[in-house]
């Protein structure tokens, strides 16, 4: 077997789980640790560097970063890791003076965005300070996208929404807002753009075509819809009795924003297990500590009205199954049709991709679902001055993934403008340093608290079901922040071993609270990972294996749940183990290969 | 010395004994020795063979002297009695302890100072006496709270780390405690936990005296090059006798091993010690002739390790002084003092 090569830049970056699992990169523990030392304004800098969004993604992400979180691993809870980037966000100081100066005067390259969410606000704040003009479009009266028009403002306030904007839109962006896109091949054939890159999104919700859907229409309407017209003041007020179907986070903004604007009776009602729920389990809680009922295993068969007016809506009962590789079948129980009173449906079913907009034979190619043909790492179309990135690219995923499509769009963008190889990506460099300060003395906090994870204060129940733009978290204060903080295990401070300082007097061994190093002698003919003392069961998480020992024997770390707590390094009484912190320079658009 | 607390968290999948306890239960503070110590290794030794033995750590009682290595019982059981006594007086203590609860399990932590020059004479009279008790020598040939002058038991010729030369003939305690009669003589060496475990646990499970010699180098004084107590030195020269293990008597025999080669004591118990011999000629339970082995080997410069004597007959103070099998702690007034009927009847036997 062949010792870990620990100067690739994937090995050291999979042990900062939460970094790794951030689809852009978030360099986690460096932020949290800049945070515990009350340096919010640093800590939002980090963040705004590789997120783009710290303050609206310290609120509405969908945390990646939480379920890979190692804390999880040794103790129940993950690191509040999404909470403590709002903390970042709402204690820093004015930020303007640190943002990258814009060039006053252009490189000469013309960039169209079409669709102003995440993705394309991304591809902005990368190439404005390269000298691009940048145009965004969007058929909405303010940018934002999806971040504006689906999620309510009890989750996320306006007023945060505008200051993340506003950084990029003063950036010397045009700002084309209320316009539609008709037509793709317009803005292909205007030679005064030399890109154009789609961050529209999914925009479609998707429809439930059962009996009695068309009769009651009126009484029923698509979730995301419902929620654009709520966040822009076209619906103030809904029935008493409502009924949400559908089991991800726009059936959770939906029933609670159902519950602001008059709805008592208000439920979810999910085909699904409720373990299944696409929904994150925060959302979940949240909605059910608002009095609204998840009933699962429910599958929507007819919508009941008279003449029109819905009254009801009949479920057939289903039990999941799951087949030997995990899939899941709904199979009916048998049991008689249950029947729910309601006076008005939201449908948040999935949404959907539409380019209704995008000519056929303009070189844009699609596949079979009628989605863009779109190079995973270059995120440029089949014609090459067209990029996607966002829902647009791959379908429905999230705010954080739109940012990651979005830097690496502006990347190829830059190289494709500059007649370069979008191919050529920059390299990713690594760099180690030890943390060493005296003999027992390192420049983190390598005490592990034993804390469990601290809760997110909420407003009074009362007071945020009447008013729905009233934001339902308070956020950490400042003590709870920096011992949620504290809680983090620093994976970005790695134990680096070096071979030929080692004695093998087995004192890292001896003290390592979670068993992950092991100095043994290697049967070749066995699997590494069976020959620990505690095997290593987790493939997802690596081994460290150095080359072979004076004596004959290797020393194997298992990563999976290591503390970093520095206890080897500080017990070592020759420095063969040392605490070095690890930073990965992302490339970014500007940079070549 | 470290101050960061050890993390209480452990691996999710640790082993549990019969007690559902992990190794980590039997763990003590964390060691302000000098990072590197051979002592934190045998203290982790200690650890993991009581936590194989499935002892429950309130049923220990561990007793230490002065030294470096007397400093040891803090850092591992945590939860069991502890004693740290007066400079090379342990085993008087250890053996009143035994006297008054013969039914705790007793570890004595020694060094090579505390039991080799101060506390010689109490080491030779604890074997003789043949106490019941495991008794540990944490040996490095250096005084390293004091900086690192020879011990009693440098060897003859090995080098300080200031380069001076130690001429005083060493004393081999393994070798005394074998003369003196300890029914159960290894020696072992910190570095290697493979051996050094079960013999602590085969140790620990015998019925008497049992004495273990553990080379335990100080990285601090003496791991450099001239020493005969290094890391390096060890690992060249040691010499492998007979490994011992404990196989606790529900366990089957798994392994075949060469006819000859492997040998089985049965304990009191039922449960017995398994014996690897690594040399056939050699005999674990002649006296004479395992000194004779170690002289030998010793001239030739190496360091016999493994299970050196033992002696599946041995009795040990409460057999030889015929003590109840109650411990005399928990004897009450009326066993004490059985009234003066029994006291004339006693008295008349005497006329």
């Amino acid at each position: 077997m062949k010792p870990t090569d620990t100067t690739s830049p994937n090995y050291y970056h999979k042990v900062v789980d939460c970094q790794w699992a951030c689809p852009a990169h978030t360099p986690v523990p460096e932020y949290i640790r800049l945070i515990a030392a009350g340096r919010y304004t640093d800590a939002y800098m980090i963040n705004w560097k590789s997120n783009v969004f710290p303050g609206i993604l310290g609120r509405v992400c969908d945390r990646p970063c939480e379920p890979a979180c190692r804390r999880g691993r040794v103790e129940k809870e993950p690191v509040a890791i999404c909470r403590l980037k709002r903390v970042a966000a709402d204690y820093k100081t004015d930020i303007v003076d640190r943002l990258p100066a814009i060039p006053a005067e252009k490189n000469g390259k013309r960039v169209a965005l079409i669709g102003a969410g995440p993705a394309s606000l991304t591809v902005a704040r990368d190439l404005a300070p390269l000298g691009y003009e940048l145009v965004v479009i969007d058929k909405e009266t303010a940018g934002g996208g999806m971040m504006r028009t689906q999620i309510p403002s009890f989750r996320l306030p306006e007023s945060v929404l505008d200051e993340e904007i506003s950084y990029i839109l003063n950036m010397g962006v045009e700002a084309r807002f209320g316009v539609t896109v008709e037509s793709m091949k317009t803005l292909v054939d205007d030679t005064s753009f030399d890109a154009i890159f789609v961050g529209t999104g999914a925009p479609r919700g998707r429809d439930l075509n059962i009996p009695g859907r068309h009769e009651a229409d009126r009484h029923i309407n698509i979730g995301i819809e419902w929620l654009e017209s709520v966040s822009f003041g076209h619906t103030e007020s809904i029935e008493e009795r409502v009924v949400v179907l559908g089991g991800g986070n726009t059936a959770m903004d939906c029933c609670r924003t159902a519950r602001r604007l008059g709805g008592k009776d208000v439920k979810v009602v999910v085909r699904s297990p409720f373990a299944d729920m696409k929904a994150s389990p925060w959302e979940k809680e949240d909605a059910i500590r608002e009095d609204i009922p998840i009933i699962d295993n429910h599958v929507p068969k007819e919508f009941i009205h008279d003449n029109g007016k819905l009254t009801a809506i009949l479920f057939e009962k289903v039990e999941a199954h799951y087949d030997e590789k995990g899939r899941r079948s709904l199979i009916p129980t048998g049991e008689p049709l249950v029947k729910i009173d309601c006076d008005r449906v939201l449908i948040a079913v999935g949404q959907e991709n539409a380019f209704p907009w995008v000519e056929k034979d303009i070189g844009i190619d699609f596949d079979e679902y009628n989605m863009p043909i779109v190079d995973t790492t270059t995120f440029q179309s089949t014609l090459p001055k067209v990029f996607f990135g966002g829902d647009a690219a791959f379908g429905p995923k999230n705010i954080i993934t739109a940012v990651a499509h979005g830097h690496e769009a502006a990347l190829s963008i830059d190289l494709f403008c500059q007649a370069q190889d979008v191919n050529q990506r920059p390299a990713q460099n690594i760099h180690l340093s030890s943390q060493k300060m005296g003999i027992h003395d390192w420049s983190y906090d390598s005490q592990i608290s034993e804390d469990l994870r601290f809760a997110v204060p909420h407003v009074e129940k009362q007071k945020a079901l009447e008013n729905a733009s009233l934001e339902v978290e308070l956020g950490f204060d400042e003590q709870l922040a920096f011992q949620e903080a504290q809680r983090c295990l620093n994976c970005d401070v790695q134990t680096v071993f070096s071979e030929p300082k080692c004695i093998e007097c087995d004192a890292c061994v001896d003290i390592c609270p979670t068993d992950c190093i092991n100095f043994f002698h290697l049967d070749e003919d066995k699997a590494l990972r069976t020959q620990l003392r505690v095997p290593a069961k987790d493939d997802t998480q690596d081994v460290l294996l150095s080359d072979t020992l004076p004596t004959g024997k290797v020393m194997a770390k298992d990563e999976d749940v290591c503390l970093h707590c520095g206890l080897c390094a500080e017990r070592c009484p020759t420095g063969a183990w040392d605490m070095q912190k690890f930073v990965i320079d992302l490339p970014v658009a500007g940079e070549r290969g | 010395m470290t101050y960061v607390i050890k993390p209480r968290a452990y691996h999710p999948n640790l082993p549990k004994n019969e007690l559902g306890l992990t190794r980590r239960d039997y763990e003590g503070a964390v060691s302000t020795l000098c990072a590197g110590c051979g002592h934190d290794s045998i203290s982790a030794g200690i650890i993991q063979a009581c936590f194989e033995l499935n002892l429950p750590a309130h049923r220990i009682a561990k007793l230490s002297g002065i030294g470096c290595s007397s400093k040891t019982p803090t850092y591992f059981l945590g939860k069991s009695h502890g004693f740290n006594s007066v400079h090379g007086r342990m085993p008087s203590v250890l053996t009143g302890a035994n006297m008054a609860n013969r039914d705790l399990v007793y570890i004595g932590v020694s060094g090579d100072g505390d039991s080799a020059s101060i506390g010689l004479g109490q080491f030779a009279h604890i074997m003789r006496r043949g106490v019941n008790m495991t008794y540990i020598v944490e040996n490095n040939g250096v005084y390293g709270l004091t900086k690192g002058q020879f011990s009693a038991t440098a060897d003859t010729g090995s080098k300080s780390k200031k380069g001076v030369e130690n001429f005083d003939a060493s004393i081999d305690l393994a070798a005394m405690a074998i003369q003196l009669g300890a029914s159960f003589v290894a020696r072992s060496f910190s570095g290697d936990k493979e051996q050094l475990v079960p013999l602590l646990k085969a140790a620990i499970k015998h019925q008497g005296a049992a004495f273990i010699d553990i080379l335990s180098p100080c990285v601090t004084f003496n791991n450099h090059k001239g020493s005969t107590k290094s890391y390096d030195y060890i690992r060249e020269h040691n010499a492998t006798v007979v490994k011992a293990d404990f196989i606790p008597h529900k366990e089957e025999i798994t392994t075949r091993y060469d006819a000859g080669s492997v040998q089985e004591v049965t304990l009191h118990d039922g449960s017995y010690i398994r014996l690897k011999k690594l040399d056939d000629n050699f005999d674990t339970s002649n006296r004479a002739a395992a000194l004779q082995y170690i002289q030998e080997h010793q001239e030739k410069g190496e360091i016999v390790t493994g299970l050196l004597h033992l002696n599946p007959e041995s009795t040990d103070l409460h057999q030889n002084l015929s003590t109840c099998d109650k411990p005399l702690n928990e004897l009450h007034e009326e066993e004490l003092c059985p009234g003066e009927e029994v006291l004339a009847l006693i008295n008349k036997s005497m006329r």
